[in-house]
């Protein structure tokens, strides 16, 4: 049971002392750690791997992971400035990770679900064929296990390597999507930073409630794509989680401490027949505004 | 009723910048030009001249044509002379009333959609506007849809589902537009909606690749029951030049990323991600504009026709198998 990792890695940069990238305080990784990586002086979230979000998410010990088999295929025979498939390989030591997303099934306050998470480690969060496949096994699994489904996204977007395939990939998870909310599943979809291209522009974008967490970057194109195409600096804030909020697309952010204990009030409203099967009192503390 | 039907000029009174492929090939149409007008002016008979020039024009067509890189391809696609939506609508629709706006916001002119006919065969048309010369251009973002267009789109496509009627798409874009109104607007939600609602509407869908398949915005309109492609169209996770400038900082190492993109429609058919790809004219569309309407007019209709036995549920079976299969791990690569 458990999460497959050939060995540790690090997800939030630098030793015992750590510079916050928000507000610059010298902070203790033990602090930072304590508020589930976040900043305990401005609140900036530290992007975080697969593994913590489990820890973070899930009851403990209730995670069993599907799908790691479905490994990486190299169906272009890709070469920038290696091989794909090296690319791969250095990834994959790199940050211990078979490939950008981990799925499985999991109980969340004693419900059971079945959660994914993308990695921003591997190779930017990219979607290629294995990323697809696994969302799409979970969203599979999900319906047939009728158990909601939970999906942290951050993500650069397709990945170019694995080119038109990667592509289809939005397809393949959108339509596994379309299936799981015919049967009435809930799927609640989390955007954490950086969240665009392919990946918004498909399942992540697709849940039937949205949250992010606080200053996540979500949208489209990238700033910079956008900047030197329309020739002009971008306004403050742009495509941040709170300018997506004021625009309507997501339903609320989210801090990171509060994640949990969010997510499992939504689970409660959207689970059909809760009334009957309430597996836990509700926990203490109100979701807040 | 019909929408104004323009003549496209025809490919041999109109002047052509050639693409620096095929330029041996321009300047011996030149040639061959001159001297029938020279022939036709003083009554001489040149046809000695003619003949073999017009053979050699024939093996030096096919032979750059059959070793094209897929960086010509994709200079193909966008040929300014290219065969575009409005003359497919002209040449090939016997009739078409365009259908506007999204019910939102506005109506996005990068993205015509309508009730179209061919013969006997009723559909809803959707389709990428590219735009002719510059004013027109500037009407249609040159090909480049906001999220208003995707949703005329969708709201189109739930039209068509209420009515029975099946969906052709026709596909040129560089891309969905990267702006600050269509970020504040939601692209990204417009395109995953759209490809939700194709990978489960219960109507039967024809896709066409006509130009460029520019990623993201391609897809957005692009998910079907049966996917085709011309010949020289290519169909990409990002354009050659954006993927260049990522991988090498470098934008004009195009040439390589094209064809390490592997988005010619040869290669994508072999990789499961078109179904059949339509023939062009040799020397590409542009050469032979009617020509091209023609083919593409009988394998609309042949798709459409081979979709006609299923019905909805079958239908919707097929379509998410076929669209599972996307880089199914047991299709190995072949070896290069």
């Amino acid at each position: 049971m458990g999460w497959k990792f050939r060995k540790k890695k690090k997800d939030i940069p630098g030793g015992v002392w750590l510079k916050c990238q928000g507000c610059n305080t010298m902070l203790t990784r033990k602090k930072v750690e304590e508020v589930l990586g976040t900043c305990p002086e401005c609140g900036f979230h530290f992007k975080i791997d697969g593994r913590r979000r489990v820890d973070q998410l899930l009851d403990e010990g209730s995670f069993e992971e599907f799908g790691s088999d479905v490994a990486p295929v190299d169906h272009l025979q890709f070469f920038d400035k290696e091989p794909y498939t090296e690319k791969l390989k250095k990834t994959q030591d790199k940050t211990g990770l078979s490939e950008a997303a981990t799925v499985g099934r999991g109980r969340l306050d004693g419900r059971d679900i079945v959660f994914g998470a993308l990695d921003f480690s591997f190779m930017g969060g990219s979607m290629g064929v294995v990323v697809g496949e696994r969302i799409t096994l979970a969203a599979e699994v999900a319906r047939e296990e009728q158990r909601a489904l939970l999906l942290v996204a951050t993500s650069g977007g397709a990945r170019m390597h694995e080119g038109a395939l990667s592509l289809m990939q939005m397809a393949k998870t959108s339509v596994a999507l379309g299936r799981l909310g015919e049967a009435g599943i809930p799927y609640i979809s989390v955007l954490a930073d950086p969240c665009t291209g392919g990946v918004i522009a498909s399942f992540a974008a697709l849940g039937d409630i949205i949250l992010a967490e606080p200053g996540a970057l979500i949208g489209f194109a990238g700033p910079r794509v956008i900047a030197t195409t329309i020739r002009t600096k971008l306004p403050e804030g742009f495509q941040r989680a709170e300018f997506l909020l004021e625009h309507g697309f997501i339903d609320r952010i989210v801090p990171r401490t509060r994640l949990r204990q969010e997510i499992s009030c939504c689970l409660r409203y959207c689970t059909p027949g809760v009334r009957s099967a309430e597996p836990q009192p509700e926990p203490a503390g109100e979701p807040g505004s | 009723m019909a929408d104004q039907k323009n003549n496209t000029g025809t490919a041999k009174d109109t002047p052509r910048t050639g693409l620096a492929f095929e330029r041996p090939i321009v300047e011996l149409e030149r040639k061959i030009v001159e001297l029938q007008n020279l022939s036709e002016a003083t009554g001489m008979n040149l046809n000695g001249e003619l003949k073999p020039l017009q053979q050699k024009l024939l093996r030096l067509t096919r032979d750059i044509y059959e070793n094209l890189d897929p960086f010509d391809v994709v200079q193909i696609a966008r040929h300014p002379l290219r065969p575009q939506t409005s003359d497919y609508i002209a040449q090939m629709l016997d009739e078409y009333l365009e259908l506007h706006g999204d019910r939102h916001f506005g109506d996005d002119h990068a993205i015509t959609t309508g009730f179209g006919r061919i013969g006997e065969r009723r559909f809803l048309l959707i389709a990428h506007r590219k735009g002719k010369e510059t004013k027109e251009n500037i009407a249609c973002n040159w090909g480049c849809a906001h999220p208003e267009g995707y949703r005329k789109a969708l709201q189109k496509m739930r039209l068509a589902e209420k009515f029975k009627l099946p969906i052709l798409t026709l596909i040129n874009t560089p891309g969905a537009y990267p702006g600050v109104g269509a970020e504040e607007r939601g692209q990204a939600w417009a395109i995953a909606e759209n490809i939700l609602a194709m990978a489960r509407l219960k109507t039967p869908i024809v896709c066409v690749v006509i130009g460029e398949g520019g990623s993201g915005g391609a897809l957005g309109i692009g998910v079907g029951d049966r996917v085709l492609m011309l010949e020289h169209a290519y169909y990409s996770v990002i354009s050659p030049e954006g993927c260049a400038a990522i991988l090498w900082k470098n934008g004009e190492r195009a040439v390589e990323a094209a064809a390490a993109l592997k988005l010619t429609s040869r290669d994508l058919q072999r990789l499961g991600v078109v179904d059949e790809i339509v023939p062009e004219p040799l020397g590409g569309a542009h050469r032979a504009p009617d020509e091209m309407v023609a083919e593409l007019k009988g394998r609309v209709l042949e798709a459409f026709g081979s979709l006609d036995g299923f019905d909805t549920d079958q239908l919707l079976a097929r379509r998410y198998e076929r669209i599972r299969a996307y880089g199914s791990l047991d299709q190995q690569p072949e070896a290069s």
